[in-house]
């Protein structure tokens, strides 16, 4: 590897995007630089005291040169500001065929599990030019999932789910590092991406041991929990079938409508009673405890597989 | 002659003597120099902190500390410089001396809140100590939650206890200082002939007074989650762990103007007294500090860029950052068309405030960086984030505090530091500085995250260049601490207005006495009029 690296690589869509507006604030800011130090040099040294009675001049201020250095960098920062957002929003809306990750973090790892059944830790493979959403959530303390090749980051909150996503542009092999900090062994929070080409990916995807998908999986522990017993498909359970739920608008006893999201589905497993079903008594206990954030994962999965329309990003969990 | 007169006069140092003479003092400069060394030994330890950090990164494999201990030095560096050093800084040492006597005023408004100022920044300051001495802490200095609250093996309670108490060390002061400015002020100083140092501490105050509050209030909550288990931000409670980020940063982002505000107003003095012109568009900077203070309590949301706060949150925060940018841009060029044809001297001040415009504006430019969404998506919580507010606080505020304790280093002690070796100081500083924190912005852009005790090896030249500038840079803030003693002793005495300045307190013999003035001084010219000081006719240019 390079010895002393000056610039990291590019590698994602976002990358020249992110560059290009470095860019252009070194120029400005280059520019600003320049002009105050070049004027401090400049004055300091023309106008260096001669004699100890000297006395200058007195100008007070001039409007006109004061509104000139206000309005002209006010101006220059809105650009950089509008440019900014522009990527910032861009970055928080994943395209609708993005392939789907789930990301569990814990002190001090990085586990991620593909749609299929495939689970890493701490190294993630997607393919080269496919658009990659991230849905992330940890176990214990906010982490931060952050490659510098492809210049996204978004922290990875305990207690609910966030999502980032990016389409690599370049095989290789990227650090993954954790950017929140995190307890003791933080800085032994890293993997690699593995970006590969589409054919390789492929077989890498079916090498190795491949437990059921995450649906699957989903599926056995909706029957493990007795979830089965009361949320019955043909709704004649005490509970509201599931089916076609997702992406679904649930009208709630309070009268409130609710979008069936994911963060949606991980509530009502985790804490029933904050948001209940009209027409449905509150009768479900809490999970909270009984299934790991993977299991609810593999069950909001399962969910999503009884059908219905994907629900739209949810707001907020850029 | 003039010199053994001044010898002579009684003054505040000589009018009592004792230790009780200087801890039941109600002598507002007396309570400065309490302030000055109490901070001088946090600054110190803090400094011995990063001096191991910096050792520790010479290799990427970590070998000289364990994880553990790497963790609680930065958390105890930041501690102890933020809370302890930087924040009372130039208000509590130089404000607390110098802020009374520019108004005409014999001292503060309440003289025995001011010395419990002091004692609360003592107990706090002890407390902390505590905390380091029985195992230290391991947060990071933003105390972020749950990890904080719940998962936390460290002396997180302690610590945070001492910040609180700190806390209404700097309420109280603000309190003061507010009081003062209003209601002290000598017959004819009007606000707008009040230097700018003054109308920088009064806004600084009124951060100080307004946020500090909430801070304490987060330690409560803090405290709460910890030791009772009360869910307020562990979800495993049924808490919100980014509720603490808003609350942390709606005191910690002013708080980095509270450090900044009064290295501002410092500046202003000593542009204006080693050019020997009144600053440029004088009420803009005095109302562009008021406006800084206003303005940065409505910017905290750009900590939270990635936090899963909401993307429409991050753009108003993001557009707001840029607002508060200006006024710190029209004091930089304020500053600079003060140096128009101005008769500009190389005393030692002044250099330190040429480097704190250099650092300053380095530091304020990148805050663009970091204000916009898309880069500081990329940068944020890396080495880029470090070196930015490393030029801020550090290149800005510890350059303008040093500045600023020379140039009334005379006033204060009665005696002059030696020039050669002071010059040379300021130039050691710059170069050290610039060497240890411009290879971070480098390292934070290639993906350098922060609080890595371990890195990849690719970042080791990197981190090395920023070892050898942080050594540079500890041999130049030795400098001063030893001449500055010397100079006690062996200076040259100081006559009373040594720079040909204009404030009222170089009106006053040097030291000063006990009262500040003989008599009541009034006030007939405008800040910065230094007509009378100079004397004769202004020279045609």
């Amino acid at each position: 590897m390079d010895r002393l690296p000056l610039f990291p690589e590019q590698a994602s869509t976002f990358a020249p995007d992110v560059d290009h507006l470095l860019f252009f604030l070194l120029a400005v800011t280059a520019f600003f630089t320049v002009l105050i130090f070049g004027a401090i040099f400049y004055f300091a040294i023309r106008y260096r005291r001669r004699s100890d009675k000297e006395l200058p001049h007195v100008q007070h201020g001039g409007m006109a040169l004061e509104i000139l250095w206000t309005v002209i960098p006010f101006g220059l920062t809105m650009v950089m500001f509008t440019w900014g957002a522009d990527i910032f929003f861009r970055e928080s809306r994943p395209p609708d065929n993005a392939l789907q990750i789930y990301v569990v973090a814990k002190q001090w790892m990085w586990k991620l599990q593909h749609m299929e059944g495939k689970r890493e830790i701490n190294e993630l493979h997607i393919p080269l030019g496919r658009a990659v959403r991230l849905t992330m959530t940890s176990e214990d303390v906010i982490h931060s999932f952050f490659v510098p090749a492809f210049r996204t980051k978004q922290d990875v909150v305990p207690g609910k789910y966030s999502t980032t996503w990016f389409q690599p542009t370049k095989v290789g092999k990227y650090h993954l590092f954790c950017a929140e900090y995190c307890g003791t062994r933080h800085s032994g929070m890293i993997g690699w991406v593995y970006v590969m080409e589409p054919r390789d990916y492929a077989n890498w995807m079916r090498g190795g041991e491949s437990t059921g998908s995450l649906a699957e999986d989903g599926a056995k522990l909706f029957q493990d929990l007795a979830c089965v017993n009361c949320h019955k498909a043909d709704n004649s359970g005490r509970c509201p079938s599931l089916v076609g739920v997702y992406g679904s608008t649930v009208k709630l006893t309070n009268g409130a409508t609710v979008k069936a999201d994911e963060a949606y589905i991980r509530e009502s497993i985790l804490q029933p009673n904050a948001k209940i079903v009209s027409g449905y008594a509150p009768v479900m206990p809490t999970f909270q405890g009984l299934v790991t954030e993977e299991g609810v994962l593999q069950l909001v999965e399962y969910i999503k597989s009884l059908g219905g329309k994907p629900a739209a990003a949810s707001e907020g969990a850029h | 002659m003039i010199t053994a007169a001044v010898q002579e006069r009684a003054n505040y140092l000589t009018a009592s003597h004792g230790i009780k003479s200087w801890l039941l003092t109600k002598d507002h400069k007396r309570i400065g120099l309490l302030y000055l060394f109490t901070i001088t030994l946090f600054f110190f330890l803090g400094g011995a902190f990063a001096t191991l950090i910096r050792i520790e990164l010479i290799t990427p494999q970590g070998g000289i500390v364990s994880s553990e201990t790497y963790n609680k030095l930065f958390t105890m560096h930041g501690v102890a410089m933020i809370f302890f050093f930087l924040i009372p800084s130039i208000p509590a040492t130089l404000g607390n001396f110098f802020l009374p006597m520019m108004i005409g005023a014999r001292d503060l408004a309440f003289p025995r809140i001011n010395l419990l100022s002091w004692y609360l920044l003592v107990i706090g300051g002890l407390f902390s100590l505590f905390a380091m001495l029985a195992g230290g802490v391991d947060t990071g200095w933003t105390f972020y939650t749950p990890y904080s609250t719940t998962y936390s093996n460290s002396w997180v309670i302690a610590t945070a206890l001492g910040i609180f108490v700190a806390g209404f060390s700097s309420i109280l002061t603000g309190l003061n200082f507010i009081v003062t400015v209003h209601r002290m002020r000598a017959p004819g100083m009007t606000w707008f002939r009040m230097p700018l140092f003054v109308w920088a501490n009064y806004a600084t105050s009124l951060i100080q007074v307004l946020g500090t509050p909430v801070l304490a209030v987060t330690i409560v909550l803090v405290f709460c989650e910890r030791v009772f288990h009360i869910g307020i931000f562990d979800p495993a409670l049924g808490g919100d762990p980014v509720l603490f980020q808003h609350l942390f940063w709606f005191y910690s982002h002013p708080a980095v103007y509270i450090m900044v505000l009064p290295a501002m107003g410092v500046l202003s003095e000593l542009i204006s007294t080693f050019s020997r012109k009144p600053i440029f568009g004088y009420k803009l900077v005095a109302f562009s500090s008021v406006a800084i203070a206003v303005l940065g309590f409505l910017v905290w949301g750009h900590h939270l860029f990635v936090s899963t706060q909401s993307v429409y949150a991050g753009m108003v925060f993001s557009f707001l950052s840029y607002f508060v940018a200006i006024p710190s841009a029209i004091k930089v060029f304020n500053w600079t068309a003060t140096l128009y044809k101005g008769s500009i001297s190389y005393a030692t001040p002044m250099l330190y405030a040429f480097g704190f415009i250099g650092l300053f504006t380095i530091g304020g430019l990148t805050g663009l960086f970091v204000a916009s969404l898309g880069i500081d998506v990329h940068v944020t919580d890396t080495y880029f984030v470090v070196a930015h507010f490393h030029y801020i606080m550090v290149g800005g505020t510890i350059m303008a505090y040093l500045g600023g304790l020379h140039y009334w280093w005379p006033k204060m002690t009665g005696r002059m530091y030696p020039e050669l070796w002071a010059r040379l100081s300021a130039l050691i500083i710059f170069l050290g500085f610039n060497l240890t924190f411009f290879p971070q912005f480098i390292l934070g852009y290639l993906g350098m995250p922060r609080r890595y005790h371990v890195y990849p090896p690719e970042f080791q030249v990197l981190h090395v260049m920023s070892t050898a500038g942080a050594s540079v840079l500890a041999v130049g803030y030795l400098m001063p601490m030893v001449y500055f003693v010397w100079s006690l002793r062996y200076g040259q005495l100081a006559p009373a207005n040594p720079w040909g300045a204009t404030g009222l307190e170089w009106k006053t013999p040097s030291p000063p006495p006990l009262h500040n003035f003989d008599k009541t001084p009034i006030v007939e010219h405008e800040a910065y009029d230094y007509r009378p000081i100079i004397g004769g006719v202004p020279e045609s240019a």
